[in-house]
Order: structure tokens, then sequence, then C-alpha cells
């Protein structure tokens, strides 16, 4: 698409374009160029500056600070519980969101999947402090049952080995917070990747006589699939960062464990940074802002990825769009 | 593209064949199909399942709603691998698996609305929205400095990243094209639109802490933190929207001898000005409810304070945030506060969400979109 909408309305600056020596040109270009230069320096002035307010964080010694350890052993399970509640929320939101954007895209007419992905989008426009009060007050006790019965039934497995909260403040809860607030990126993608499959493909396979699910799952899921995976990484960026939801929906106390159900959770980066900074003082400081750079490392790396299959994609299908 | 053909208007097959003998021998090529709405029959018969469930013998919700779906999602693949087959059976369970997915999906946005509304309704008031928290304990009290904050600080980020971002888009576009610099800040902001709200506040705190010393808290920290995560969301909608200008206009006004700049000052930026308006406006519909960074950079107070450069600010989010976190004795008046504040926050973003899309609706050239 891109390549059929964009007639290079760009030309490279040094070309004779219209009138490219007049001083108002230079200018102007001298500005605008220094917009996108300012944008790459603010990128690199966050991981500067994290860095250098980092540093004496990861150096401290552990009396210093007040966690009262040294920095990998308090960022560990830290990071074990970032990881451990985006890719729990990643389980949940992704195939639901593909669900979804199949449902919107293939199984409704395509005025009513219009207004119904208007809907979807409406979710990413609630403030993730609303979600956190909903996760907190309304989910968690929705879910104290549930966790019981899936503790007396499923105890067995090392997830839901309990003893199941009483409050239904767990990271399970965070998580599935976390899936709901992802979903509406992750099924914007996918709807995005689904609308590009050929058309001429899907009625191709209907002609040969395919049901509509053969028809999807042969051409449509195929065509899609790094598109997905794309979608489904920005997701994985977004819930690896998300803070305000978990910080108010979890009760943490900084342990490594696989359990979903009980009251002892693992925290995570952000919500830990949000619920220590403004009582930190000193290099307890330092090593919150060391927190954050490991999670700005985490999420950098993922969006980079993701970007990286999304980008591909795009040309890919572009050239037979 | 815009006129593609899609598939997926009708939930049934058609109607079924008449099963005399002629159809019968006919098998093979003529199988027998479920009758027309079996689909709507089935979901009609799920839902009188829970209801009967719930209400007749008293199960709780969950259970009773979970038996009537495993009738529809169960029963009606079963009886269609009967009559139809199994590959008419399969695309049947796949349909109610897609549908109730999107029935799934629902259900917490219509909770959150409903739970917000209802908790929120009741605390709004005059005094609600004239009063700040200072000096009050307990009941009364209101977020007039926090709407205050948040106005303020949400401007100073949209003085300092709007020009910032359509610079950019407008040097990506006309001037960038495919160059190398170009396609790296492309690239870049695209990265960059995933950088944790918390990490911008994190940058923010740890850029003024170097001019002001720790423990820095000012309304204008918070500015920077949400101008990071605001530029590269109005870049990429206005590079959008300046790609979507004609070719021609621009080869007119360059046949006219007019210089490039003005080019793009007269004819470029008035011609998409409905877009720009619009990114920019869903921009600040998505960095308004940003708590993380405010918390950690502007922290809040409990009165009125206006100016961005002198310390602490109480804004809607992190107003929230607080009432609820540190509710104090007693805690009700505070919690209600809480939940009248959501309501506020959800409701200015919702009518940001709404002018964008009208003013794209009414200020866009007729025939784009």
């Amino acid at each position: 698409m891109s390549e059929t909408s964009t007639p290079s309305p760009s030309r490279d600056t040094t070309d004779t374009g219209p009138a490219s020596g007049r001083v108002g040109d230079r200018v102007f270009l001298g500005i605008s160029r220094g917009a996108a230069l300012t944008i790459l320096a603010i990128l690199a002035g966050v991981a500067i500056f994290l860095t250098a307010e980092g540093i004496p964080g990861i150096t401290a010694s552990p009396d210093e600070v007040k966690s009262g350890e040294s920095f990998p052993s308090f960022v560990l399970p830290l990071v074990f519980g970032t990881l451990w509640s985006a890719t729990l929320a990643l389980v949940i939101a992704v195939p639901l969101a593909v669900a979804v954007a199949l449902f919107v895209t293939y199984y409704v007419p395509r005025r009513l999947g219009q207004a119904l992905g208007y809907v979807i989008d409406l979710l990413a426009a609630v403030p993730s402090v609303v979600f956190g009060l909903w996760g907190m007050r309304v989910l968690a006790g929705q879910l104290v049952g549930p966790y019981e019965w899936l503790e007396r039934t499923l105890g067995f497995l090392p997830f839901f080995a309990g003893p199941a909260s009483a409050t239904g403040r767990t990271i399970l809860t965070a998580a599935v917070v976390l899936a709901v607030m992802i979903l509406p990126i992750v099924t914007a993608i996918a709807r995005e990747v689904f609308r590009q499959t050929p058309v001429l493909l899907e009625e191709a396979a209907l002609a040969l006589g395919a049901t509509r699910w053969e028809m999807i799952r042969t051409v449509v899921l195929p065509h899609g699939r790094s598109g997905m995976i794309g979608g489904a990484m920005l997701g994985l960026g977004r819930a690896l960062g998300e803070t305000m939801a978990v910080a108010m929906v979890l009760s943490a106390s900084g342990v490594i464990t696989l359990d979903l159900i009980s009251s002892t959770n693992p925290s995570t980066i952000p919500a830990n940074i949000a619920l220590q900074f403004n009582e930190a003082s000193g290099l307890t400081v330092n090593a919150l802002i060391a927190s954050g750079l490991v999670l700005f490392v985490i999420t950098f790396a993922v969006n980079f990825a993701a970007r990286a299959v999304v980008n591909r994609r795009k040309e890919f299908s572009g050239a037979h769009a | 593209m815009s006129t593609r053909n899609r598939s997926g208007d009708t939930l049934a097959p058609p109607p079924a064949p008449q099963r005399d003998e002629a159809a019968l021998a006919l098998r093979g090529w003529h199988q027998p199909r479920l009758p027309r709405g079996a689909g709507w029959y089935a979901a009609a018969l799920a839902v009188v399942v829970a209801s009967a469930l719930q209400a007749g013998l008293g199960l709780p919700l969950l259970p009773s709603l979970l038996t009537g779906w495993a009738v529809l999602g169960i029963g009606l693949p079963s009886l269609s691998r009967a009559v139809e087959g199994r590959r008419k059976a399969v695309d049947r369970l796949v349909s109610i698996m897609v549908s109730s997915a999107f029935v799934l999906a629902m259900v917490p946005l219509v909770s959150i609305l409903w739970t917000v509304v209802k908790n929120g309704l009741p605390v709004l008031s005059s005094e609600f929205f004239t009063y700040s928290m200072r000096n009050v304990v307990g009941e009364g009290g209101g977020i007039y400095h926090a709407v205050w904050g948040t106005v303020l600080i949400t401007a100073a980020a949209a003085v300092m990243s709007v020009p910032l971002g359509l610079l950019t888009a407008i040097f990506l576009v006309e001037y960038g094209g495919d160059g190398r610099l170009a396609k790296v800040v492309r690239f870049l902001v695209d990265v960059m639109t995933g950088i944790p709200s918390i990490v911008a506040g994190l940058f923010a705190y740890a850029l003024f802490v170097v001019f002001f010393g720790p423990g820095v808290r000012m309304g204008i920290a918070g500015a920077v933190a949400l101008t990071v995560l605001m530029t590269p969301v109005v870049v990429r909608s206005s590079e959008e929207m300046l790609q979507l200008v004609p070719h021609e206009l621009r080869e007119a006004a360059y046949a006219l001898g007019v210089p490039r700049w003005r080019t793009i000052v007269k004819v470029v930026l008035p011609t998409s000005m409905a877009g720009l308006v619009t990114g920019v406006t869903l921009a600040v519909a998505r960095v308004i409810g940003e708590t993380a960074p405010l918390l950690i950079t502007v922290g809040i107070t409990d009165s009125s304070n206006f100016t961005l450069f002198d310390g602490r600010m109480a804004t809607l989010p992190v107003f929230t945030y607080s009432s609820i976190m540190s509710p104090g004795v007693p805690p009700e008046p505070s919690i209600a506060r809480a939940w009248g504040a959501a309501l506020v926050l959800m409701l200015i973003v919702m009518v940001l969400n709404l002018v964008a899309r009208l003013v794209t609706y009414f200020f866009s050239p007729k025939g784009k979109r």
C-alpha cells in the first residue's frame, strides 16, 4: 500500500528541485531535519540519563539501599515477575485477539465489523489507572471463588498450588487486566494483516468448496502469520511496561514462584518503581532507576524485534496488494 | 481496496433441501443441512438453559453461563456432525468459538464502563469540580486542582511535542524520502512508541535531577515525560496524513515557482489540516490518562498549583491513584472521590476521541476515506 500511495513526493535534498537554492528553503530544511535529529537525541538521552543515574544504584553496596540486597538479587525477582506476568497476559490475550479479529473481519457484515472494531478500540482509550481501579475493586473480588475452585480441583499443578488468595489480588488477576489492556493493539494489528489477505485467494478457496473455517485456516492464517507474531510482540512490549494496573491490582511480596493464585506474588519492575519511588531517597532512587534501565533494555529489544517483523511483513505484502 | 467484497454475510447455510428419496439418492453432492438459522436457535436455547439454571435452580452465575455455553458449543457441532458431516461441524464449532471470543472481549469493557459510571456519577457535583482538597478531611473537597494540573501539564507537553513531531513528519515526507536518516528516524520512532511510560518518567526525573538536585518534583518534568510519550504518536499520525496529500498539488505549486517551503506551509499543511488536528487530538487523549510518569515526576498535592516550575502539582490520574491507594480515615469518601475522578478522566478521553473523529468527518477533503 505504501508503494502506491506515496509516489515519492520526496526527492532527496541534493537534487535541483524547485528553488532548492533559496535561503528560506535551506532554513526550513534545517529546522525540520533538526526536529528529526532531536527525536533521535531524545531517544539517546533516555538511555544516557537512565544509565548515568542508574550506575550508582547498580554499584551501591547492599546496606546503602532500602532493599538491603545487592542489585542483581534485588532486580532478578522483579525481572522474573515482569516477564512472567507479561507472558501470562500474552497467553490469554493473543488467542482472544486473533479470534476477535477474525470475528469482525470474516463473521459479520463489513459495516458492522468496522463498528465493532471501533468498540474494541474503545478499550485502548480507557486510562490505565481506571483499569487498575476496576481490576482491584471489581475483578479481583469476582475471581476469589474461581481461584478457590482451581485450588481444590487443580491444586496438584504447581500453578494452582495455593493457598488461594482471599482478596483475589494475585498475579493471575494482574495478568487478566494486562490481557484486557493489550487486547486492542493485538486485535488492531491482526485485523490489519487479515485485511491485507489477497481477496482473490480467499474467493478461490471458497469457490473450491472450502468452508469458511477451511478458507481461514488455509489462506488467511498462513498469510497473516508473521503479522500476528509482530502484533503479539508489540502487545508483549506493552504488557512488560504497564505500570499502574499491576501496581494497583497485585499484592506483591517479591518472591519467585510459579503459583498463580496465592497471596504471595512476584512484583514487576514498573509496579515496584511506582510503589517505591516516592518513599525512596539516596541510592535507593538510583537502584530504582537502574531497574528502570533494565526494563528499558528489555522492552526496547522486544519492540525492536517486533517492529522488524511487522515492517518486513508490510513490504512483503505490499508487493502484491 | 475499499470495494473489496467480504464473504461472511450470513451465519446460516442455505435452506435445507427436502429429504425425500430423490435427495437421498443424490447424497454425496447434496449433503443434508441443518435448517437455516440453526445457530441462532442453538444460541437462544443456550440462553434459556443458562437463565433457567441461574434463576430456577439458583446456581451461581458463572457455572450457569458455562453450562449454557456448553449446550451451544458442544450440542450444535455434535448435531451438525451427525447431519452435515465433519467439515461443516468444525466450521460451526469455530464460528461459535470466534463469536464467543468477541462476547468475552466485550465483558471487561462493559463492566468497566458500568462500574465507573455507577460509582462515579453520584460523586459529581458542583463542589466536586470547584473545590481542591486543601484542608479537607473526610467528606467534601474536589478535583479542581487536579483538573487544572492535568490541563496545564498536558498543554505544556503538547506545546513541546506538536512542533517537534510535525516538523519531523514534514522532514520524513517532504525531504527525507527513502534516505538513510529518514529510514532510521522512522524505525526508531516506531520503537519509541513502545517506551514504557514509567521509563519516560524516570528519564524526566533523571534529567531534572541534574539541574535541580535529588527529590525534584515539578510540573514541567511531567510535561517532558509526556512529551517523550506523545511525540512518536504525533510523528506517525502526521506522517500518514502528509502522505495523503496528492502530489499533483505540490507539483502545481512548484510549477508556479513557489519555493518548496512555501508550498509546504501554504499548500501541504492546509490540505492535511483536518488529519493533523485529529492526530494531535488522539495523541493528547493518549497521554492525558498517563499516571506512572506523573506519579514519579510531579507527585501529588492537596492544593491548587498553577505554576509548572514550582513543586508538586495534582493531576487527575495521580489523584485517582492516591485517593484509592492511601485513602486515609475514614476511607469511604476518598474512594468515592477516586471513582468520580476516574469518571471525569474517562469522559475527557472519550470526548477527545469523539472530537478527533468529528474533525475527520466534517473537515477532511471529500472523497478521501
